[in-house]
């Protein structure tokens, strides 16, 4: 990773060992530090500072106005810690890190930091608020019409596309003729200069909001009639197409004994904030439940659960195989086809290069389906070519063969491609050296080209194993994990753990978020604690070169 | 990599023994050259025949799966290409997808570039945690992360409708945060071959730090900047998973969303407008490697630097 193709005089430092001062002399260092200032680098100073200012600002009043003053107060600080990292003569580093970082952090870090903190809890399908928002929920999903409920004429409309877009209520009070809008967060009073109301008091028209006609609303009437909207006295929902009625929240909470009343079967579920959901006595459990920390609880489902931790090992080996599979082939194949047609003597490289690029520049997800469908047993184009019958999906090592074989057409031309760049920048002078003092072109390769080309290509490797260790699309969109086992249909026999994961944390349960959390953190620890011993192994080679 | 094509050996011979019989030139020229035509073009095979099956696919006139062969032999038709057109919003959602890549790819590049020029150049504390973390950063199951994403851009949509869900600069930022990681390790594997000399004596000559990475160090590194630029590129096409959370509008999809949406329900009888759809999203990239394909030719640092 050093310099260790920039001689003598710098190859001797190892950067990143300790924080090495010996590379830049003190004296280059202050150099830089009063280097005059040109009126260009000024002038687009003071435009990108500008430009910060003005985005915070317009960042700022949306902020304000929604009175969220932690957001605003790391806006702020944001914007103050910029104007003094890019005004002080000092950090200079951090000038050139920070934009990236900025980005790293707020679109990376956090989202990462967020779902390994859900971890810790039951955040999943039913458990995905606070307690008041499953009450609330479990109310409303208990409304129902009785007698002397009040009717209201009723209009479906949205803001948005009529097909897709959200629905609101737009109902008519009988009583008063005052017509309001609803859906999920409550009822607003509209005024009546905006709307159109028809004799018999149903709106027509609205501003702001089409109205569904009647085939429209038909066609989504299911979404008409699950949109509750909570009222003081209860919630409005839709009786047909064109009217509503004011019901009667049959399920309440009681503060009293922290449970949920049912006042026409009188049976009551008590709160139980160990697992956060609202339980009877005979352990029945109501849907809606609340989000609460469950401590270490899913790390110890994933390793005493059998139905998660039978199939671990099997799946990791596989795993390992895959991404080694894959990096390694890929590697192989592209640095082999680069060294080939790094020739001065050939001819048409340009050409060569250009068709072996195809597959990657081919839509990758599109190029899986498609693979998948080569593969198919009656029409795929393989069994075709071939004259074969072969289920390739159907047996264990066959689709093994086949997920490797795919990956391998997806990723060299990537290898090839960083193999070519790294090869150019390998001076030829080394090589004709060995040459001069005869060595054959296999040992020069050996000793001299290999050993630079992983300098420039090993964290690139690192990065590839990661990633295929992890790559969800390249069994999800080709063999779904299968062939399964006929004991086991979770764990299949091209299962990577991030597809099996998927497959347990979201699949017919519902999603457990905590859970699938809790499983990618060993999944990532897995993945880190490899990548970071070969980092390490890498490192000392290196050293070793320079 | 001249070493393996044995240049002296074949310079000194040229020509200078006439009457070399036509045979042993021949598989000299095999051992020298010819070899490495035959693994281009068994590599160019490999490369293209499932490409070719897709085109196929696309010329296909009746359209499905089951009615393709490798090589079109029912006729050929620009049916599927009008037919995306017609029946989707294909042009949209190329404009969008172009959009959407050309910038995160130019952006992405140019951050990946100022962080690279820093570890490499800049010694300082929390710098080889800070390359470490760039590379463990990239291990978590990105697809876990969604979900956080998500609730993150609800309150984000609420707050700046412009930046929110549906709209290309929301998901612009979104990519931006992936633009340090690999290729930024790249880029520093590349500013290391780079003597230190020549920015060194830039500084003596009273270069500031901005005027070296800018006069001096970029126009260096010109081609890797190049690789990167269509790594990133191709990565942002393609990208599938938070595009597909992000954008909901038919207006506003990328390709990759718009074409999944293709054949999410019915694909063998959808494969032929969604093979067309495949050649025509792979049209920018394979331009793309047109334009920067000169910079990775050009050799990296040939010339302006000698080892």
């Amino acid at each position: 990773m050093s310099t260790s193709l920039s001689g003598p005089g710098s190859a001797k430092q190892a950067p990143g060992r300790e924080p090495v001062g010996s590379g830049l002399p003190r004296t280059s260092r202050t150099a830089r530090n009063h280097a005059p200032i040109t009126a260009t680098g000024l002038l687009v100073k003071v435009i990108l500072l500008g430009l910060t200012a003005g985005i915070a600002i317009w960042a700022a009043f949306p902020l304000v106005e929604a009175e969220r003053w932690i957001g605003l107060a790391v806006l702020a600080a944001t914007t103050a810690g910029l104007f003094y990292l890019y005004l002080t003569r000092r950090h200079i580093p951090a000038k050139y890190l920070v934009p990236g970082t900025l980005f790293l952090i707020a679109f990376q870090v956090v989202p990462v930091l967020y779902t390994a903190s859900t971890a810790f809890t039951n955040f999943g399908d039913g458990h995905r608020g606070s307690k008041d928002e499953a009450i609330v929920a479990i109310q409303t999903a208990s409304v129902k019409q009785v007698p002397g409920s009040t009717q209201y004429p009723l209009s479906v409309a949205t803001q948005g596309d009529p097909a897709t877009g959200p629905l609101v209520f737009l109902v008519t009070d009988p009583q008063t003729g005052a017509v309001s809008v609803g859906d999920a967060q409550g009822l607003r009073q509209l005024d009546p200069g905006d709307v159109t109301v028809a004799p018999g008091g149903k709106v027509t028209a609205a501003d702001g909001y089409t109205i569904l006609n009647f085939g429209q609303a038909s066609s989504r009437s299911k979404d008409i009639t699950e949109l509750v909207v909570p009222t003081s006295g209860g919630a409005l929902r839709s009786s047909g197409l064109s009217r509503a009625y004011e019901g009667k929240a049959v399920r309440g909470y009681d503060a009293g004994c922290d449970c949920v009343r049912d006042s026409e079967t009188g049976r009551t579920w008590t709160a139980d904030e160990e697992t956060g959901a609202f339980v009877a006595a005979d352990g029945e459990r109501l849907a809606q439940g609340w989000k609460v920390d469950v401590g270490l609880r899913n790390f110890a489902r994933v390793l005493t659960d059998p139905a998660i931790s039978g199939p671990f090992f099997g799946t990791l080996v596989w795993n390992f195989a895959f991404a080694i599979g894959s990096t390694g082939g890929t590697f192989l194949l592209g640095m082999f086809i680069a060294l080939a047609l790094h020739s001065p003597r050939m001819r048409g490289t340009n050409l060569y290069r250009i068709l072996l690029i195809l597959p990657y520049a081919m839509p990758s997800f599109a190029m899986l389906l498609v693979w998948r469908d080569m593969f198919n047993t009656d029409f795929g184009l393989i069994n075709n070519l071939f004259g074969l019958g072969v289920d390739w999906f159907g047996h264990d090592w066959s689709a093994r063969l086949a997920v490797i074989l795919v990956q391998l057409w997806l990723g060299y031309p990537y290898m090839f491609l960083v193999a070519t760049g790294a090869l150019q920048a390998i001076p030829r002078e080394l090589t004709e050296a060995t040459l001069v003092d005869g060595a054959s072109p296999w040992q020069s390769f050996r000793t001299v080209t290999l050993p630079l080309l992983l300098v420039a290509l090993s964290p690139l490797l690192i990065a590839s194993f990661a990633y295929n260790f992890n790559n969800f699309n390249a069994i999800h969109l080709t063999t779904e994990g299968g062939p399964f086992p006929a004991d086991n249909p979770t764990a299949g026999a091209t299962d990577l753990l991030i597809t099996y994961t998927y497959r347990l944390a979201f699949g017919a349960q519902g999603a457990q978020f905590g859970l699938a959390a809790a499983v990618s953190l060993f999944i990532f620890t897995i993945v880190a604690v490899v990548s970071a011993v070969s980092f390490r192994r890498t490192r000392k080679q290196e050293e070793v070169y320079s | 990599m001249t070493s393996l094509s044995g240049a002296p050996v074949a310079g000194g011979t040229t020509g200078a023994v006439p009457a070399v019989n036509r045979n042993s030139r021949r598989s000299r020229w095999f051992a020298q050259v010819g070899w490495r035509h035959l693994v281009g073009v068994l590599a160019v095979a490999f490369s293209l025949f499932p490409i070719l099956f897709v085109l196929s696919a696309a010329l296909n006139p009746l359209g499905t799966l089951s009615s393709t062969e490798l090589v079109p032999t029912g006729g050929v038709s620009v049916e599927n290409f009008t037919g995306l057109f017609d029946r989707t919003a294909f042009g949209r959602w190329f404009v969008n997808s172009l959009v959407i890549a050309g910038v995160a790819s130019f952006a992405s590049v140019f951050l990946s570039a100022l962080a690279a020029y820093a570890f490499s150049r800049m010694r300082f504390t929390g710098r080889r945690v800070g390359l470490l973390s760039l590379l463990l950063i990239q291990m978590f199951p990105q697809f876990l992360a969604i979900v956080a994403i998500f609730l993150i851009f609800t309150t984000v949509t609420d707050l700046w409708p412009a930046i929110g869900f549906n709209t290309p600069w929301g998901l612009l930022l979104l990519y931006l945060g992936g633009a340090l990681g690999v290729n930024t390790w790249l880029m520093k594997g590349f500013f290391d071959t780079l003597p230190r000399e020549l920015d060194e004596s830039a500084t003596m000559d009273g270069a500031s730090h901005a005027q070296v990475f800018f006069r001096i160090m970029l126009p260096l590194v010109a081609p890797i900047l190049a690789v990167t630029g269509l790594l990133a590129f191709i990565g942002t096409i393609n990208e599938f998973l938070m595009a597909n959370v992000f954008l909901t509008n038919t207006e506003s999809k990328t390709l990759a969303v718009g074409m999944f949406g293709l054949v999410a329900g019915e694909r063998n009888n959808n494969f032929g407008i969604f093979a067309a759809g495949t050649l025509l999203t792979a049209i920018p990239t394979v331009l793309v490697f047109q334009l920067v394909q000169r910079y990775i030719v050009s050799g990296l640092t040939a010339g302006a630097v000698k080892g």
